[in-house]
């Protein structure tokens, strides 16, 4: 593929991560919601988008990451699923990016064990690098989810 | 060449219909082998079929229906008469066509489904008649040994004349464009091929007609038959096929049309400008009015699954070589879709079962002098809300002792519980795991799955299964279900701040203990929760603890406890607060939470925020209520049933001075009512308060019997027992009502005062048993008819 793709970008705890623009429905502000007790730890709560319900989850604990600190409040990156869609917890929204093929480079095997399943890749930008989440393992029920 | 998706589609789509219809035909046509219209209506179908397989590219299936063609015209032209065996012969091509569809929607293509076969045996029926003079002119033969052949070749026609040009007008011509280049097809086809009929009239067929349109068809039934509409089968115009996807979508919008709405409302209550409150109330109608409308766009005659069933029955009754006929009363009942879809394999089951090993062979039949051909009945109806599906057969019904023997033998019961158990009981093991009565393994049924899914599937969908029989006459299984699975009543419940919502239809009761009751209420063994209910022990689950919510300091005052049937136990669930009950939307979890068995799905309250909706079999089995083997089940359900022979009755308890503990039948209390002392009057000499529009004698039990005559606390109110016998009522006024207990009614000891009928122990406690029919004649002599008040 040599056509340039677009993606949706974020922060979480310091790590700049992108998202096909084609997968994400919206990007809205906090929002409260319905704890499910039982759940896995990553999934936050269940948020009703506009009568859609839509399964919060928390990206700093799905990828390993610590935790975020209480004084901010997270934003919303909706992405598309066949069952609802799912609510990425994020920290900080970034711009849509263009990004070249050219760029990428498959994921280095140094990087931790919990972000290397959902890291599709890297992108090697002019001044940071943008990692890009594997959106179909996102949407897989992780393993380990309560039974 | 491309074929256009979107005609395909409208091709399978036409097709699976029309298939459907054709095993009803088939099957009818088989009770009744004169009536031409059903052959020439399945004549219509397989031509249509074949017109348009030639017209999107599908040789293979041109071929077979070629072939099943030219002997349905055998048929309708009377040349050939109907045998069990073309009948056979024709709906095994049904089946391959079926194949060769589900492979076109899958690949896009025909696939390698097998033909030949079928092909060659439809032929050889047809050629067993081509000898017979009168008949063998005209005949036509399906060339078909290879799947790519032209189709049409007639036995008459020259040798010479050319494989038919087959007419496929480039993709996104109109139809009529193709029509020209056949006006030379006569030339070709004028061999004698005359009987089959002209099939112009049918829609989306002769484009590429090859002989038939050749020769104006000389059989008038034939030309007759084609410009009858079809008696059954058009609906065609007032109607429009719309993809289920977008139902349910609409659904799904209405159901937040309705939430929206419910917030509407809430706001606009509270608003004092009338023009808000007309706008949100029209809001309201509509809202309603619209999800009326949709939620019928929904449902579906149950017909539509039913359909199958003819066929169905009479393969299976070939197969088991048994006669059976199968009625149906109320296929135009109307259900939610996705709940036809649900029942769609338990009533296969069943019905299966009925044949195999509900309805006896023929000769057994007339052994036992009833008509050789078994009958299956089912029936749907309405009741309630609910739809009641029932299948009877008229077969040899379930033999209890069969059952038992069968059961002690795979070892699901044990032989000395098999003795104990009741009719029911022994009916009910065919539901277990594993069971079955089959005596050798069949390929129709006998494998031990069975009965059990059926139970579980109706379960899942709110829906209850219940069986009756009588032994050589017969066996009866009622089905209820819900209407509909998107919108159901629950209860809202709170517990760890959040709120759950429970399905009614598992709720059985709530019982609340205030005080000292909810303090010493609840027993523990080893551990574990109970509470007695009436007598019976209830293990209680506490709602905050299955769902891992820190055990925060447990609110000892006041303990709720929602009553709640899972599978065939009772358990008590212990929750914060009980709130109030909601028709609620149902909405499915996401992937991730999809494992997560103490849950059905979630919903959105009336202020917008989530709840999640409790999955009350997955709470029992977290927390073990139903962990247990289901042995223990049938036990407690014997010692319940041989509780009930034995007499035991429901009674009221209740005190009548500081320490009169007093019972009373329950079965004699109409009602328990509270009346506060302001609407006490009197009537003559008489205490009396207005009751629903009448005017209610009260007899005060405590002078009544002479207890003492300490005047009742003005600031308490009335705590009455409502009485009623033919149509009259009285109320009995006592100090307190205590419980209501199953126990055994047996009087230890008489009475020693007027009034009383003796007294018996319960819970442990002396109580006198109140004779009320001696209490109300001491009170009003006229009020008992005179030969009740013995």
């Amino acid at each position: 593929m040599t056509q340039p793709r677009q993606l949706c970008t974020f922060y979480v705890d310091s790590l700049y991560w992108g998202i096909e623009v084609t997968r994400v429905q919206e990007v809205i502000r906090y929002q409260e919601m319905t704890r499910v007790p039982l759940a896995p730890p990553h999934v936050r709560g269940l948020i009703n988008l506009r009568g859609q319900i839509v399964t919060a989850i928390e990206m700093r604990t799905r990828l390993g990451l610590s935790p975020r600190p209480d004084t901010v409040l997270p934003m919303n990156v909706v992405v598309r699923s066949d069952d609802g869609g799912i609510s990425l917890l994020v920290d900080e929204i970034g711009d849509v990016v263009e990004v070249s093929e050219a760029a990428f480079e498959p994921a280095p095997a140094t990087v931790q064990v919990s972000s290397r399943e959902l890291l599709r890749g890297v992108y090697k930008l002019d001044k940071k690098l943008l990692l890009q989440l594997d959106a179909d393992r996102l949407l897989e029920p992780s393993r380990g989810a309560a039974s | 060449m491309s074929i256009d998706d979107e005609v395909v589609k409208e091709f399978l789509v036409e097709s699976h219909e029309n298939l459907d219809q054709l095993d009803r035909d088939f099957v009818a046509l088989e009770a009744d082998p004169g009536a031409r219209d059903k052959i020439a209506a399945i004549f219509r179908t397989i031509h249509t079929i074949k017109g348009t397989s030639g017209f999107l590219g599908l040789p293979r299936l041109q071929a077979l229906t070629h072939a099943g063609e030219s002997l349905l015209t055998l048929l309708r032209d009377g040349a050939l008469a109907l045998t069990p065996e073309i009948t056979s012969a024709l709906l095994a091509m049904v089946d391959v066509v079926r194949r060769i569809l589900a492979n076109v929607e899958a690949n896009g293509g025909e696939g390698s489904e097998e033909i030949d076969g079928v092909v060659s045996q439809l032929s050889a029926l047809q050629k067993r008649q081509t000898s017979k003079p009168g008949a063998g002119t005209i005949t036509v033969l399906a060339p078909a040994q290879s799947p790519t052949a032209p189709p049409a070749t007639a036995t008459g026609t020259p040798p010479a004349i050319p494989p038919f040009p087959t007419v496929q007008p480039p993709p996104g011509t109109p139809a009529s464009g193709a029509i020209p280049s056949l006006a030379s097809v006569p030339t070709f086809a004028a061999g004698p091929i005359p009987s089959i009929p002209v099939a112009v009239s049918d829609p989306p067929a002769p484009l590429f007609v090859e002989s038939p349109i050749a020769v104006p068809a000389p059989p008038l039934q034939g030309a007759r038959a084609q410009h009858d509409p079809p008696a059954s089968s058009s609906v065609a115009e007032s109607s429009i096929r719309v993809d289920v996807g977008l139902l349910d979508r609409l659904m799904n919008l209405v159901g937040e049309l309705v939430l929206a709405r419910n917030q509407v409302l809430q706001f606009s209550a509270a608003s004092k400008d009338p023009s808000v409150l007309g706008t949100s109330q029209r809001l309201d109608l509509i809202t309603t009015e619209l999800q009326e409308g949709v939620m019928k766009t929904r449902m579906q005659p149950i017909g539509n699954v039913w359909n199958k069933f003819p066929r169905l029955v009479r393969d299976l009754a070939v197969a088991c070589s048994k006669k059976v006929s199968i009625q149906m009363e109320g296929a135009g009942t109307e259900l939610d879709r996705t709940i036809i879809d649900a029942i769609k394999d338990p009533l296969t089951h069943l019905v299966r079962n009925s044949i195999d090993h509900g309805i006896e062979k023929p000769s057994d039949r007339l052994a036992r002098g009833k008509s050789e051909i078994g009958t299956i009945i089912m029936r749907a109806f309405h009741e309630g809300g609910k739809v009641n599906i029932e299948l009877s057969d008229d077969g040899q019904g379930i033999d209890r002792k069969h059952i038992l023997a069968r059961a002690v033998k795979r070892g699901i019961v044990s032989s000395e519980r098999a003795a104990r158990m009741s009719e029911r009981e022994a009916l009910n093991i065919i539901f277990l795991p594993g069971f079955s009565t089959a005596e050798k393994v069949s390929n129709v049924s006998g494998r031990g799955v069975g009965m059990d899914v059926v139970k579980t599937n109706i379960e899942r969908i709110g829906g209850t299964v219940d069986v009756s029989t009588k032994l050589g006459q017969g066996t009866s299984i009622k089905i209820k279900i819900p209407l509909t699975l998107a919108i159901i009543p629950a209860l809202i419940v709170s517990t760890g701040g959040e709120r759950y919502a429970i399905p009614q239809v598992n709720l059985l009761e709530l019982v609340r203990l205030e005080g000292e009751q909810a303090r010493g209420g609840v027993e523990r063994i080893q551990g574990a929760p109970v509470y007695r209910l009436r007598g019976n022990l209830l293990p209680l689950v506490y709602l905050n603890q299955v769902l891992g919510y820190a055990n925060d300091a447990v609110n000892s005052e006041i303990v709720n406890i929602i009553v709640l049937q899972a599978d065939d136990r009772q358990f008590g669930l212990v929750v914060d607060g009980v709130n109030d009950t909601e028709e609620i939307v149902v909405k499915p979890l996401g992937k991730e939470l999809k494992a997560i068995s103490a849950f059905a799905g979630a919903t959105i309250m009336g202020d917008g925020r989530v709840a999640l909706i409790l999955d009350v079999l997955g709470v029992a089995q977290r927390s073990g209520v139903i962990s247990e083997t289901r042995e223990r089940t049938l036990r407690e359900t014997l010692t319940q049933d041989d509780a009930h022979n034995a007499g035991k009755e429901a009674l009221l308890l209740f005190q009548v001075s500081d320490n009169g503990r007093m019972a009373l039948p329950l079965s004699k209390v109409a009602r328990l009512e509270e009346f506060p002392r302001a609407m006490l009057e009197r009537a003559g000499k008489r205490d009396v308060v207005q009751y629903r529009g009448e005017i209610l004698p009260l007899v005060v039990l405590r002078e009544m019997l002479g207890c003492d005559d300490k005047p009742f606390d003005a600031s308490v109110p009335l705590q009455v027992v409502v009485y009623s016998e033919r149509g009259r009522s009285i109320g009995l006024v006592v100090d307190r009502i205590l419980d209501i207990v199953e126990d055994d009614v047996s009087v230890k000891a008489t009475g020693s005062r007027e009034g009383i009928l003796g007294a018996a122990v319960i819970q442990g406690k002396v109580t006198d048993m109140l004779d009320v029919h001696a209490v109300i004649q001491r009170f009003d002599p006229q009020w008992l008819p005179q030969h009740t008040a013995a």
